[in-house]
């Protein structure tokens, strides 16, 4: 007898999330969403303000998950979040954990505010930002999660971003929060891992998932998991952990980095960058990998 | 039992009485001791809620919805520039049916910076689908803000007890504060139909296409045109559990009153000052205070007013450009009527200038002079 090849699956075969979603073909937020859901379980609330996921989950009466979501307001997940798991405790559910599901704007940019407050609390919330580097969900609008060099409609070719990614993980650590971790939608049994740690863990736990847009990055749908994990191993977008603000560990070590080119060559949204604005941006990879890597 | 208690601490002890449940509030002045009791009480166990100390008014709003939509029963206080912040979440409470109650101290708005009372605050959220209550003595705040959770959480629909810096907020009176039992068994807890619960999971205020919107707001109007009347039936309800009654207005020698005087807030007791000065003079005066503005109660206040030969209304705040704004509803409100009075507008007491009853007084003489206004702002007071 012939013996039959089985695949063996690393994640929960249980589905929190529906196909009949409204997300563009390859998108690394809705990934993000479907392998962190599998890690958290069903006793699960979600909170997402203004961003793709507003649309993606599917206009009223429809909704693409099967666990609550409340809908709020832009710059208000983490404060939201915040007053659900209140609201919940005093009233004796005590399990369920709520989770804020934000993009790079929600989280950089407008919704800051809320979630430093969210963080120097530490409310038992866990914040959740996909990261695809701009504002996709009205047309791939800057923010402060848009990398150096980047093209988007308000940071033209000729007038590209000439300033880095804001570093929201060194802002979220020096919350001295209990778990903070980077992610990534090319890593799935890493992403759940890290989903379920910050499931267990008490106070505030901030994700950080590197999520490609091809619409946004001009990029191909079939490459999205290809790009985020070139991004993990030119150390563009490194992952790691850090406990209490302080204590940091590698996740997926890269023994020697590939060139950030393989990277931007990719996308669309580099296509104009010169041979001097690469090198620059290679040699500000190289830096900051090398701080991360001293820092633990 | 009685006890002598500041205009905020009657916010606070509502809101113990009527056990709320999660409380998110940020300090701002003249709001502050509001929040600094009831932190006090729920530190001690006097009050069994959550107390979310949030960085700024609009998390504080955020939080309370978060709450309120998982089933708590919820309270917060602001003011002025606080409330002005929250703008956006007061839309999200009333459109998401969330029956929060909020105190709101009427503090003028900036600049300059003003901590003194007036109404614009409050007036400018006029069209967020929040009930409003505008109070005028510290008794009123503690059972009002009581009622106001009865009327929202039958209806979905979130309120603000509202009243005046300093001249209330900071004033003491004798209050006679509510037995618990009894509170309890006039405001039963907070059992939602739809909340955010595993256990029936939905999904809440997503993207809604103009096939279904019109209808939510609909729903939310025709729930808004029952709150008068509910808020009558609660009043009454409360007569009988308390021994005083709430209503949508207050009407202080109305009944045979040519002339009236329209007020809200503290400066409706003002007002009776000068009404029963004016009655010593001969005068047929009488006051009517609007204590339910949204929604407006516009029977009752029709009622009160036909038989008058005059109506001044007093406005602590202004719509520039256009009038005082309790003059523009009042004028709307008689508006197709037969036979209702000529109605004058006067503003007063902006940045919280006082206002006196010699203020009253000035505004009979001025509106008895002429048998209709002669211009739609009577300005009382203003230096030019």
């Amino acid at each position: 007898m012939k013996k039959e090849r089985t695949m063996k699956l690393t994640l929960p075969e249980e589905e929190l999330m529906s196909p009949g979603h409204l997300a563009c073909q390859g998108c690394g937020a809705t990934m993000a969403m479907r392998y962190v859901l599998k890690a958290l379980g069903p006793k699960t609330i979600v909170c997402i303000p203004a961003c793709c996921w507003a649309v993606i989950d599917g206009p009223f009466p429809h909704s693409c998950l099967s666990v609550p979501i409340f809908h709020c307001a832009f710059e208000a997940a983490a404060s939201t979040a915040a007053g659900v798991k209140a609201g919940l405790e005093i009233t004796g559910d005590t399990e369920t954990t709520v989770m804020a599901w934000a993009g790079d704007g929600g989280t950089f940019d407008i919704g800051i505010q809320a979630l430093s407050g969210a963080a120097e609390r530490n409310d038992d919330i866990l914040y959740v930002c996909y990261d695809n580097e701009a504002y996709m969900n009205t047309g791939i609008q800057r923010s402060s999660a848009t990398p150096y060099g980047a093209w988007t409609t308000t940071t033209p070719v000729k007038h590209f971003k000439n300033r880095p990614k804001k570093d929201i993980d060194a802002i979220m650590a020096a919350h001295r929060i209990p778990y903070l971790a980077t992610a990534s939608v090319a890593y799935p049994e890493d992403m759940f891992k890290k989903a379920k740690k910050a499931k267990e863990t008490k106070g505030t736990r901030f994700l950080h998932i590197y999520a490609p847009c091809p619409s946004g990055w001009k990029s191909r749908p079939e490459d999205t998991v290809k790009l985020a994990r070139l991004a993990v191993q030119t150390g563009i977008f490194p992952l790691y952990e850090i406990e209490d603000g302080e204590r940091t560990t590698i996740s997926i070590k890269v023994k020697e980095r590939k060139p950030i080119n393989d990277y931007l060559r990719l996308q669309g949204r580099f296509r104009h960058l010169k041979e001097q604005d690469i090198a620059d941006m290679q040699a500000e990879v190289d830096r900051k990998n090398e701080r991360l890597l001293k820092s633990c | 039992m009685r006890k002598v208690i500041m205009g905020n601490h009657a916010l606070s002890y509502g809101a113990m009485l009527a056990r709320s449940q999660v409380i998110a509030a940020y300090p701002i002045t003249p709001q502050t001791q509001v929040v600094e009791l009831l932190s006090e009480m729920c530190a001690d166990g006097t009050l069994d809620a959550k107390f979310i100390k949030v960085e700024s008014e609009h998390s504080a709003m955020a939080a309370s919805l978060g709450a309120s939509l998982a089933g708590a029963r919820t309270f917060t206080a602001t003011s002025a520039q606080g409330l002005a912040l929250m703008h956006e979440l007061l839309h999200w409470a009333s459109g998401g049916r969330l029956p929060v109650v909020m105190g709101d101290i009427n503090r003028a708005m900036a600049p300059g910076w003003s901590i003194w009372t007036d109404q614009n605050d409050s007036l400018s959220q006029r069209d967020t689908g929040w009930i409003q209550f505008y109070c005028a003595s510290n008794q009123e705040v503690v059972d009002t803000v009581i009622q106001a959770f009865k009327v929202s959480e039958q209806l979905l629909i979130p309120s603000m007890v509202v009243l005046d810096a300093f001249a209330l907020s900071h004033t003491y009176e004798v209050v006679e504060i509510p037995d618990q039992a009894k509170v309890d068994a006039y405001l039963p807890p907070f059992r939602p139909k739809y909340k955010l619960t595993t256990a029936d999971p939905h999904a809440f205020f997503g993207l809604t296409a103009p096939e279904h919107y019109m209808e939510l707001r609909y729903k939310l109007q025709k729930d808004m045109e029952l709150v008068p009347g509910l808020v009558e039936e609660t009043g009454r309800e409360f007569e009988k559990a308390f021994g005083r009654r709430l209503g949508l207005i207050d009407a202080y020698r109305c009944d045979d009153a040519d002339f009236l005087f329209v007020t809200s807030g503290t400066p409706g007791y003002t007002a009776r000052v000068a009404v029963d000065d004016l009655r010593a003079e001969g005068v047929k005066a009488g006051n009517l205070r609007i204590i339910l503005f949204r929604p407006f109660p516009f029977d009752a206040v029709r009622k009160a007013l036909k038989k008058a030969r005059k109506v001044a209304v007093l406005d602590r705040n202004l719509s520039y450009g256009h009038h005082g704004i309790f003059y523009q509803e009042v004028k709307s409100a008689l508006y197709g009527h037969e036979g209702m009075p000529p109605v004058f507008g006067f503003v007063a007491g902006l940045g919280g200038r006082d206002i006196t009853p010699g203020d009253f007084k000035e505004i009979y003489r001025s509106a008895s002079a002429t048998e209709r206004p002669a211009e739609d702002i009577g300005w009382i007071g203003v230096k030019r």
